[in-house]
C-alpha cells in the first residue's frame, strides 16, 4: 500500500483496525487461501488414504489418525486464536479483535467435536470402547464445553461491544485448559497415547506417515484461516446491518 | 480499605441471612438431590457407599451453582454495584468480599449438611473426616470461581443457567481433586493419594482466591460500561 513504509509499526497496526480495509484485504486473500486449502487437503487426503503405509499393528484403521490428529491440533489452535484475539481486544481495544475471537469460536468447536468423534471411532476398534474417562479425553471434552459456553455468552448478551468484552474475559480464564490438554498424557496415567510429534527428541513417527500428517495439518490450518476470514467478513456485515436497523428505528 | 472490606462482607452476610432463600434453599436442594440418588440407582447399600463421595461432591457443586446469581444480580439491579465500582475499595476486593460472604452463607451450611447426607448414602465411617476437610477447602474455590460466572452474566436477565454452564468447566478440577481427597474415585486404593488430592485441591483453592476476584472484576467492568 502506498505510503505504508513511512508509518511506524503501531501506526501500521492501527491501519488494519479499519474494518473497511479488512474487507478489502480479505476480499483479495480469500480466493487464494481457498485454493491453497483445496490443494493441500486434496494432496493430504490422497497421501493419507492411498499413498501412505498401513500400520504394522493397527492396519488400515491408522488412517483415521490423519483426520483425528490434525482436528485435535486445530481444536487447541482455535482456542489459542480465540484467547489471543481476546487478549488483544481487552488490552489494545483493537476493533477487529473481538470479531476475530467470535468468528474463531464455532470453527474451533467444530474441530473439537470432530476430534472427539473421530477419536471415538478410532477407539472402538483399537481400545474396545467408544469412550473412556482418561485425562486427555476429559480435558478435550472440557475444551468443547468452554467453546460452547463462550458461544452461549456471545449469543446471550445483546450489545456487541459489551458481549465482546465479557466473552474476552471468559476466553482468557479458560485458556488455562489448553496446556492441561497438551500435558495431560504426561501428568496422568492415560489410555490415550503420549505425544508422538511435539516432543523433546523429535517426532517418534515414521516419515512416510509424518509427511501426510503434516500436510493434512497444514491443510486444516489453512481451512481454519479461510473459514475465519469468511466468518469475520460476515460478522462485520452483520454489525453494519444492525447499526442500520437501529438507525432506522430511531427515525 | 480493610474496614471497607469487612463492612462489605458484613453487609452481604446480613443481607443473605435476612432476605433468606440462599443458604436454606441450597441445603434443601442438596438434600433433595442426595435423596433421589438411591431412588434412581436402587437401594444397594454397598453401591451407594462406593459412590457416596462422588455423589456428595456433585450435589454440592449443583447446589452451589444454584445460588450464584445472588452474588451480583441484586446489587446490579438497584444500582449499588455502580456505587461500589466508583467507591474506595478496588473492584477486585469488592468481588472477593462478595465471594467470601457467599461462602460464609452458602458454602459453610452445605459443608455442615454434607456429613448428615453422607449417612443417607452409607458413606464409609473413615471417609467422613477427609470429606469434611476436603469440602471446607473446596467450597471457597466454588464461591470464588462462581463469582466469575456470576459477573459474566450479571447484565443478563435470568442468566443463572448460563452462569452455571460457564462455571462448570472451572469447577471440574475442584470436583476431581475433592472426590480424590474424600477417598472416592478409586483413589483410596492408592495409599497417600488422598493426601495428594487434598494438596492439589488446596492449590486450586488458593489459585481461585486470586483468579476469581480478578476475572470477576474484569467481567463486571465489561458488563457495566
Amino acid at each position: 500500500m502506498a505510503g505504508m513504509s513511512e508509518l511506524t509499526a503501531s501506526q501500521r497496526f492501527q491501519a488494519f483496525a479499519n474494518p473497511a480495509r479488512f474487507m478489502a484485504l480479505s476480499d483479495r486473500l480469500l480466493p487464494l487461501s481457498a485454493v491453497v486449502t483445496a490443494l493441500l487437503l486434496g494432496t493430504g487426503l490422497y497421501l493419507s488414504l492411498f499413498a501412505s503405509p498401513a500400520d504394522y499393528q493397527q492396519g488400515e484403521t491408522v488412517r483415521i489418525m490423519y483426520i483425528h490428529v490434525p482436528s485435535a491440533w486445530l481444536a487447541m489452535f482455535g482456542y489459542m486464536v480465540m484467547a489471543g484475539s481476546s487478549a488483544v481486544a481487552l488490552i489494545f481495544r483493537h476493533p477487529l479483535a473481538d470479531i476475530a475471537a467470535k468468528s474463531a469460536a464455532p470453527i474451533g468447536a467444530a474441530f473439537t467435536f470432530l476430534a472427539l468423534v473421530t477419536g471415538s471411532l478410532w477407539g472402538r476398534p483399537m481400545w474396545g470402547t467408544w469412550w473412556v474417562w482418561d485425562a486427555r479425553l476429559t480435558s478435550m471434552l472440557i475444551l468443547f464445553f468452554l467453546y460452547l459456553g463462550y458461544m452461549a455468552l456471545w449469543a446471550t448478551i445483546e450489545e456487541p461491544v459489551r458481549a465482546g468484552r465479557a466473552a474476552a474475559v471468559l476466553a482468557l480464564v479458560g485458556s488455562i485448559n489448553v496446556p492441561i490438554i497438551h500435558y495431560s498424557v504426561v501428568w496422568w496415567n492415560t489410555l490415550h497415547q503420549p505425544a508422538s510429534v511435539f516432543r523433546i527428541g523429535g517426532p517418534a513417527i515414521a516419515t512416510s506417515m509424518l509427511m501426510p500428517l503434516l500436510i493434512m495439518a497444514l491443510g486444516f490450518t489453512l481451512f481454519f484461516v479461510t473459514l475465519l476470514l469468511l466468518r469475520m467478513r460476515a460478522e462485520i456485515l452483520r454489525r453494519r446491518v444492525r447499526v442500520l436497523r437501529l438507525a432506522r428505528t430511531e427515525r | 480499605m480493610i474496614r471497607a472490606f469487612k463492612t462489605l462482607v458484613l453487609r452481604d452476610t446480613k443481607l443473605a441471612i435476612r432476605v433468606g432463600g440462599g443458604a436454606g434453599m441450597a441445603v434443601f436442594f442438596f438434600l433433595t438431590v442426595i435423596a433421589i440418588v438411591p431412588l434412581g440407582i436402587g437401594p444397594n447399600l454397598k453401591l451407594l457407599g462406593s459412590i457416596a463421595p462422588g455423589m456428595l461432591w456433585v450435589a454440592l457443586l449443583l447446589s452451589a451453582l444454584l445460588t450464584l446469581d445472588r452474588l451480583f444480580q441484586a446489587d446490579f439491579e438497584d444500582g449499588s454495584l455502580d456505587l461500589l465500582m466508583t467507591g474506595a475499595l478496588p473492584l477486585e476486593l469488592v468481588a472477593a468480599a462478595k465471594a467470601l460472604s457467599h461462602w460464609l452463607t452458602t458454602g459453610l451450611p452445605l459443608v455442615v449438611a454434607a456429613p448428615l447426607l453422607g449417612l443417607l448414602l452409607n458413606l464409609e465411617t473413615s471417609a467422613f473426616g477427609p470429606l469434611i476437610l476436603a469440602m471446607l477447602i473446596g467450597t471457597p474455590a466454588l464461591s470464588f470461581l462462581g463469582a466469575i460466572g456470576a459477573a459474566l452474566t450479571v447484565s443478563v436477565r435470568r442468566g443463572g443457567l448460563l452462569a452455571s454452564l460457564l462455571v462448570i468447566p472451572f469447577y471440574i478440577p475442584v470436583l476431581i481433586f475433592g472426590v480424590g481427597a474424600a477417598g472416592g474415585g478409586g483413589v483410596s486404593a492408592v495409599p497417600g493419594a488422598g493426601g495428594q488430592s487434598l494438596a492439589l485441591l488446596g492449590a486450586v483453592a488458593l489459585v481461585s482466591l486470586v483468579l476469581g476476584p480478578v476475572a470477576a472484576a474484569a467481567a463486571l467492568r465489561a458488563n457495566l460500561r
